[in-house]
């Protein structure tokens, strides 16, 4: 396998050119099972290469393969070139493997969709994307599948594209996506004009000579790259798109909106270390941007109604857990935090899209409750990974959401420690309160909702119980203990020039911290405990005595509506403008004008054809005296 | 005594000039052609006079070459206003006007 890599990727594509061209005329196992069967051919390659190289010697692991010849000018290539490393490996395993289980999974949940083919077409396409972007060898091709991540993004958001609600979400994310891709871009060009090359390896090792530490170049290609990132992983003041991603169906959200699209931010600032350390203002502002974004949509998941949009601004402040992971320093456990992030969320997102497949369609929390008694196994699975999400020991959460934690305070960033630890807070709150509302107390289900209510197929609930392992194992066999487990033994060489991992001098020491993380994940739950279980009349009187709050957070601070003021609305005016002054009058004008000319000149020419003979011998002889003229007395 | 060239050139110069008066003027087709052919003769006339006043051939050897095309001239010609006069019953050159925008 690692002398192929290309046999990782090439899965995918194949089922999207087969479910694409022939999925409508092939019966609906039949594609179900081309697009399932390709991504679990890229999980068993991936899996077969990660073996592969983990034979290879510690500080030797990076195998890199250029396909094929792309762009060579001068002293620049640009090549479809493959690089696997640690840091690739883990991301392909996680994005394979999630993958696989929500294939699986959509099999049952998109059974009755009549645009069955049309889905998988669009899933493979995504996958095949993403495992390029992971395993791209150089920052073009990262940037040729980080758009097209966002082209699969906005065609499975609006893949229902008949309701405006949705066709609207699918352009406002790649919308919202363009402008931090651009920022993105301007970043590699910056990078090309002043190292001259965007291939990983000679960009790594040529930095640090060439950019001055703490320059302006070097800070400015790491904030313009980490604008992408914003922008691509959904943190402020880009984040705007992905609660209405929701509009797409559920087996999306799980797999591009949780577990694997919006964490090529994260992976792009990982991959990228090597520039970040040279520029330390750029890691505080992505330091405090993460944390900053953890608390605020973590703010806004408190009130929020509608399932799927509490997990959505729970993914917005996870992923701020990454950044800020990233920008203290910590990248290995960034990663690994995107890991376990993977698993726990996609089984929300899952066990989400099960509980409104059960309740044929419905999403509002307020109309669902008790319905553990008739889903058990969504129920336990979805507590899982909202425990997981917590950060409750032994799951997958704690771990990496506690080495997080630990990396900020013993870097000395203690007020994003702070923010970290308050996101922390209201994460517990938050995913209990959820939990509580769909499964447990009073059923509040309307009638007919609760006509079909059933426990999901296995083909649904299987997945659900995969990943649920995962989430409470994973953490805890790779990720323990912190410096020597499996995978930051595994991760480690590439993150060798992170200084912010070399300090250890920390004012507490890691057990102490790993308590108080988890004294303040049990504190968020007991609180949501006492406001929806003993108490649960809490929430209707917080409401009474602070109305003004609960109306911010419940319409999202108003971003949206300040975003519409500040940039729509003056862009669709001014196009307005521009079409009835501008498009109408003169350009159409002038086309119409040229016309006009044409039409009255030819009116007055056209008069010298008189058809009378004699005027046509008289214009003869004019002419033949004028030219004899001519000759015979100016010549 | 000698008739001198001018004289010659003369008659020519004015018997093209009322050729052409002819041409502009007249409004029967085949009057037309008749002066059409009165300024041919006078070129002719030219090309002789000076063919014998310069001693050269070349001159007259023109002549056959004008008087050729001439007469070729005159027979599609004919054969045109023939044509106009059985489809429209006139050579009034003033009546055949269907080529007015």
């Amino acid at each position: 396998m690692l002398d192929a890599l290309w046999m990782i990727p090439i899965w995918p594509l194949l089922g999207f050119l087969a479910n694409g061209f022939f999925g409508r005329r092939m019966p609906k196992r039949t594609v179900g099972m081309v697009a399932c069967g390709s991504v679990g051919l890229s999980l068993l390659a991936s899996l077969q290469a990660v073996w592969q190289l983990l034979g290879m010697p510690h500080d030797a692991r990076r195998v890199e393969q250029v396909v094929a010849s792309w762009i060579a000018a001068g002293d620049f290539r640009a090549d479809w070139g493959l690089l696997l490393d640690p840091l690739s490996a883990v991301m392909i395993l996680v994005v394979s493997g999630v993958s696989f289980l929500i294939h699986v999974y959509s099999i049952g949940y998109m059974q009755e969709d009549p645009d069955y083919p049309r889905f998988f077409t669009y899933l493979n396409l995504f996958t095949f994307s993403m495992l390029m972007l992971v395993l791209a060898n150089n920052y073009l091709l990262l940037y040729v599948f980080w758009e097209a991540v966002g082209l699969c993004s906005y065609l499975l958001i609006g893949f229902w594209f008949e309701k405006k609600s949705a066709a609207d979400a699918g352009k406002k994310a790649f919308i919202v996506n363009r402008v931090g891709d651009f920022g993105f871009g301007l970043g590699v060009m910056l990078l090309w004009t002043t190292l001259g090359t965007l291939q990983y390896e000679q960009v790594f090792a040529s930095a640090p000579a060439q950019l001055p530490a703490g320059g302006a170049v070097v800070t400015g290609i790491t904030l313009l790259l980490f604008v992408g990132a914003t922008g691509k992983s959904a943190q402020l003041p880009l984040y705007v798109w992905l609660p209405d991603a929701m509009e797409g169906p559920t087996p999306v959200s799980a797999l591009i909106h949780a577990a694997t699209m919006v964490t090529a931010g994260v992976y792009m600032v990982a991959r990228s270390a090597p520039l970040f350390e040279l520029a330390p203002l750029s890691l505080t502002v992505v330091a405090w941007i993460g944390g900053l974004t953890a608390v605020f949509a973590a703010t806004i998941a408190l009130v929020q109604n509608d399932v799927k949009r509490i997990i959505a601004y729970s993914t917005i402040s996870q992923l701020g857990y990454m950044f800020l992971g990233c920008g203290v320093g910590a990248y290995a456990s960034a990663i690994f935090h995107l890991g376990t992030h993977a698993f726990f969320k996609a089984l929300l997102f899952l066990g989400a899209g099960s509980v409104i497949h059960g309740l044929s369609g419905e999403q509002d929390i307020r109309k669902m409750g008790g319905l553990r008694k008739h889903m058990p196994i969504t129920a336990w699975t979805f507590l899982i990974a909202a425990l997981a999400s917590a950060g409750i020991i032994p799951l997958a959460g704690f771990w990496s959401k506690d080495e997080i934690l630990y990396g900020a305070i013993a870097g000395g960033h203690v007020a994003v420690w702070v923010l970290g630890a308050g996101g922390a807070f209201l994460t517990a709150f938050y995913m209990m309160r959820c939990y509580y509302a769909v499964f447990e107390g009073q059923s509040r289900v309307e009638e007919k909702a609760a006509h079909h209510l059933h426990e999901s197929p296995p083909v649904m609930t299987v997945p659900l119980l995969i990943l649920a392992f995962f989430s409470a194992v994973v953490g805890f066999a790779v990720g323990y203990p912190a410096e020597h487990g499996v995978y930051h033994r595994f991760v480690e060489p590439v993150f060798a020039t992170a200084k912010g991992a070399a300090a250890h001098a920390a004012p507490v020491g890691d057990i102490p911290m790993a308590i108080i993380s988890l004294a303040i994940a049990v504190a968020g739950i007991l609180a949501a405990l006492r406001f929806y279980h003993w108490r649960p009349e809490t929430p209707a009187r917080m409401v009474e005595r602070y109305p003004e709050a609960y109306r911010v957070l419940l319409n999202k601070y108003y971003v949206d509506e300040l975003y519409d003021a500040l940039f729509v609305e003056p862009i669709r005016r001014g196009s307005f403008w521009l079409w009835q002054k501008f498009d109408d009058l003169v350009i159409d004008g002038s086309v119409n004008g040229v016309a006009t000319v044409v039409r009255v000149g030819s009116a007055v020419l056209r008069r010298v054809q008189t058809g009378y003979v004699m005027n046509y011998v008289l214009s003869f002889i004019v002419g033949v005296v004028t030219i004899l003229g001519y000759l015979a007395f100016w010549r | 005594m000698q008739v001198p060239l001018s004289a010659y050139l003369i008659l020519s110069a004015f018997l093209f000039a009322v050729g052409v008066i002819g041409v502009a003027t007249r409004r029967n087709a085949l009057i037309i052609f008749m002066s059409i052919e009165l300024m041919l003769n006078a070129v002719n006339l030219t090309f002789v006079a000076f063919s014998r006043f310069l001693n050269d051939m070349a001159g007259q050897i023109f002549v056959f070459f004008v008087m050729a095309v001439a007469t070729a001239e005159v027979a599609v010609g004919l054969a045109i206003i023939i044509a106009i006069h059985r489809n429209r019953g006139t050579v009034d050159v003033a009546e055949l006007n269907l080529l007015k925008w």
